[in-house]
């Protein structure tokens, strides 16, 4: 990533998310949009997918958007912003677009990428259009109350996949919507975490640079409070943890070479990533794992680190 | 019937033509806890800024003495808008932020 | 169905400087006049998707596009339901756009039909109707169209190639105009693949026709706004009536627009077209093409057997054209209305003639009505059988729903 951020200081001040919207207090997704709303700047258009964000962001007469937004439906919030993307190119060889060079960016949740949105996602990426695709992965569909997507992980309760006598949560493990992306061959891709913001933003604004190569993308990992099942005030302590326990790494995916950014670049060894079940542990929805099937997941995420490692040294 | 706008009054297409319009709706009912920054234990690393969800800590430039040490900030919170989730307490490293009970 | 010349005829000399000093007629299939009218209306954004019967406009398109001949971006999406969504985003950024599709496609995008007409876009849809699955079928008849004629969309029902192409450029400026979106529906391959003359209008004349309009609303950095929000209980009913009134106040708007061009470039069709009703005893009401041919041909068959016969053609299908179609049918006797789609279950299946019986219910109008079902999943429609909807008009028409050439 480029860094234009160095330091907190060196942060944008002024507020593009405005308060007052509806969602729950201790939201990591509300964190992720106060910083994606200032980093991408004022000139930019938002497409967003029905999801949390979508619902309690623009309670009709209210909207916390000051960018110009639209929200269509569930599964198409890459095609809608193909059209945009499209119709300011159109609009700018006419001479008719007054607003100079604005960019487009999508916001979509787990729900509306992983599974309904995976087609219109793929039909954007591989028709190169300059958008920015932020995905925010609270890893449920949460705005209907908790029900399982693609990105939930296994063994995760939730109200589709509860923990029962005879199944205990969620039975397949997350997809991988960055191998999905990448596949397309994007000129950028990355994970991001909400606690780690310097990282997030600087991650943010390269790949909105990059959209004048192509079509980029943006993993930010986001918390749930109500879905995750933890006190409120631990969002940001779990989204470190994330990371820390080598969980979500972070990375980039640079034209066409794969990056562990720090603190995961140093995760590759075992011994230096936090003991899993410090993540584990701190939300209900993983509170019913026996030890084996916490070793279960131990192994896949060794295996995953596994074929990252290879991937990174290609 | 009620007071609200009508068909003929209200813009086509369930357009909302003023950006940041949330700002109206006070958000303080929602929380339990109030988080109060004890000023002398601020050592301005901004991280309250930082992760507060609902943008509500306000970066205020100036020079504030505090035990010895000058600042050019100070961290305030706008509790119109604090849904006192309390992370902005969890993350302080001095543990400069208390949740306080809301008053009855 | 061979209906070239609208029955106005052209002007020659009248109009003075506004009528085009030469006609330039070409061969054209219904399709291929779509295309030529999206790239003489300035088009910006198109999505391109294939469906057959409409797979040629595109194709027509992506070939003006590939020659330089016409300055639009192509968005060639992944499915039917991206290309609504597509155009929705590119119209709501202020660009005029375009796409088209027929039948299953129509139903895959059908949900954004509804927040296109929500979000009040002016797009513009060219859809060469096809029957719908199961069985899958490619050929022509109006399940599809029927099936979305409750979104809000305005919906013109064409019955040449000349009409697919002087309606999608009305539609246009009736659309930016009503801030609602139009469907410019006409029969797969009985008019979207069937070659016949069509004059096109001068270019820079159509831009002239079609001045960019100043959008109520447009994504843009300068003046943001939150489209398609959350709307509760308080606020839901009155955008849906918004859109009520504003459908209502499109059927002036259409026929303005329509004497308008006329004016403009000699060509015009009303919202209701009529075929020997003035003194006519027993009508048949229909729409597209192969039905109105086929029904005027059996009219002068008719006549010649001392029926006085005459046909109704509804070229305005939604908002529905009611004034215009009670006038039309004042001095009838009876008249069958012939459907050619299935409205299962219904208390009479033919879509047209649920919506002239209830016209006439509301203004007191009561007369003898058959509803003729047709054509279905282009079942061909004689003459012959036509006819017998005439005779069975004068001999004894009862308020029923006959299935006509199916084997039972």
């Amino acid at each position: 990533m480029k860094v234009y951020y160095k330091t907190l200081k060196d942060l944008p001040r002024e507020e593009l998310f405005a308060p007052g919207h509806r969602m729950c207090a201790g939201c990591g997704a509300a964190i992720a949009m106060r910083w994606i709303t200032k980093t991408i700047g004022p000139n930019a258009v938002i497409a967003n997918a029905t999801g949390c964000v979508e619902v309690t962001t623009t309670p009709y007469p209210e909207t916390a958007w000051m960018h110009p937004y639209i929200h269509v439906a569930f599964e198409n919030s890459a095609a809608v912003a193909s059209g945009v993307e499209a119709a300011i190119k159109a609009l700018k060889r006419k001479g008719m677009w007054d607003a100079g060079d604005t960019k487009v960016v999508v916001i979509a949740g787990d729900g509306g990428t992983y599974d309904i949105g995976l087609q219109s996602l793929s039909g954007m990426l591989e028709r190169r259009h300059g958008v920015l695709y932020i995905l925010y992965d609270n890893e449920a569909y949460m705005n209907t109350g908790i029900q399982r997507s693609g990105s939930t992980p296994k063994y995760a309760w939730t109200t589709t996949t509860p923990v029962g006598t005879a199944v205990k949560g969620k039975i397949q493990w997350k997809k991988d919507i960055m191998g999905i992306v990448t596949a397309h061959r994007v000129p950028y891709a990355a994970t991001a975490s909400v606690a780690y913001i310097l990282d997030m933003v600087n991650k943010i604004k390269t790949a909105l640079e990059y959209t004048e190569e192509g079509p980029t993308f943006l993993h930010i990992y986001a918390p749930c409070v109500p879905g995750w099942r933890y006190p409120e005030n631990k969002t940001v302590e779990i989204a470190r943890l994330a990371v820390e326990t080598g969980y979500f790494p972070l990375y980039e995916w640079d034209h066409g070479k794969l990056k562990l950014n720090p603190p995961s670049n140093n995760h590759l060894d075992k011994s230096k990533r936090r003991p899993l079940k410090e993540y584990l542990k701190l939300q209900g929805r993983f509170a019913h794992l026996t030890e084996q099937e916490i070793a279960e997941i131990e192994k896949e995420l060794d295996a995953y680190w596994e074929y990252l490692s290879r991937l990174a040294q290609l | 019937m009620s007071n609200l706008p009508r068909a003929s009054e209200l813009p086509i297409g369930a357009v909302i033509p003023e950006p940041g319009s949330t700002r109206r709706n006070k958000t303080a009912g929602w929380r339990t806890l109030k988080p109060v920054i004890h000023d002398d234990r601020c050592v301005r690393c901004q991280l309250c800024w930082l992760y507060c969800p609902e943008g509500t800590i306000v970066e205020i430039k100036g020079v504030f003495k505090v035990n010895g040490r000058t600042y050019d900030t100070k961290y305030e919170i706008n509790y119109d808008h604090c849904k006192g989730c309390g992370i902005c307490a969890n993350e302080c490293p001095t543990k400069a932020i208390e949740m306080v009970p809301e008053a009855p | 169905m061979c209906e070239r010349m609208p029955h106005q005829g052209y002007r020659d000399g009248a109009g003075g400087s506004m009528m085009q000093k030469t006609k330039l007629v070409e061969a054209l299939t219904g399709n291929y006049a779509a295309a030529y009218a999206v790239k003489a209306s300035d088009v910006d954004v198109i999505a391109v998707y294939p469906i057959t019967p409409q797979t040629t406009i595109v194709e027509k398109l992506s070939e003006f596009v590939a020659n330089g001949e016409l300055n639009a971006e192509l968005i060639h999406v992944e499915s039917e339901h991206s290309a609504l969504s597509a155009v929705v985003g590119a119209s709501a950024a202020g660009a005029r756009v375009f796409t088209a599709t027929s039948s299953q496609g129509l139903e895959l995008a059908h949900e954004n039909l509804h927040i296109a007409s929500g979000i009040r876009l002016p797009i513009v849809m060219a859809v060469p109707a096809r029957a719908l699955s199961a069985p899958i079928s490619i050929h022509n008849d109006y399940g599809d169209v029927m099936n979305a004629r409750d979104t809000g969309w305005i919906i013109y029902i064409v019955a040449s190639a000349q009409e697919v192409y002087d309606t999608i450029i009305q539609a246009y400026r009736v659309a930016e105009t009503a801030n609602l979106p139009a469907m410019v529906a006409y029969d797969g391959f009985l008019v979207s693949h069937t070659v016949e003359p069509v004059e096109l209008n001068d270019e820079e004349e159509v831009r002239k026709f079609l001045p960019r309009p100043q959008r109520p609303y447009t994504l843009n950095p300068k003046r943001p706004v939150t489209m398609g929000p959350l709307a509760s209980p308080d606020w839901y009913y009155e955008f849906k009536y918004q859109q009520a009134t504003a459908l209502r106040e499109a059927y002036k708007l259409v026929k303005d627009v329509d004497a308008l061009y006329g004016e403009k470039f000699g060509r015009s069709y009303g919202v209701v077209e009529t075929y020997r009703m003035e003194d006519a005893d027993y009508a048949v009401v229909t729409y597209g093409g192969a039905a109105y041919g086929n029904a005027k041909a059996a009219a002068d068959m008719a006549r010649e057997r001392g029926i006085a016969a005459g046909v109704v053609r509804v070229r305005l299908y939604r908002p529905f054209p009611t004034m215009d179609l009670l006038k039309a049918l004042e001095g009838v006797k009876a008249f069958a209305v012939l459907d050619r789609a299935i409205m299962f279950g219904s208390p009479a299946e033919g879509p047209l003639y649920k919506d002239v019986a209830t016209a006439m219910f509301m203004h007191g109008v009561d007369k003898p009505a058959v509803s003729v079902i047709h054509g279905i999943g282009q079942r061909t429609m004689y003459v012959e059988d036509m006819y017998k909807i005439y005779t069975m008009l004068k001999e004894r028409p009862n308020k029923e729903v006959v299935f006509m050439g199916v084997r039972p």
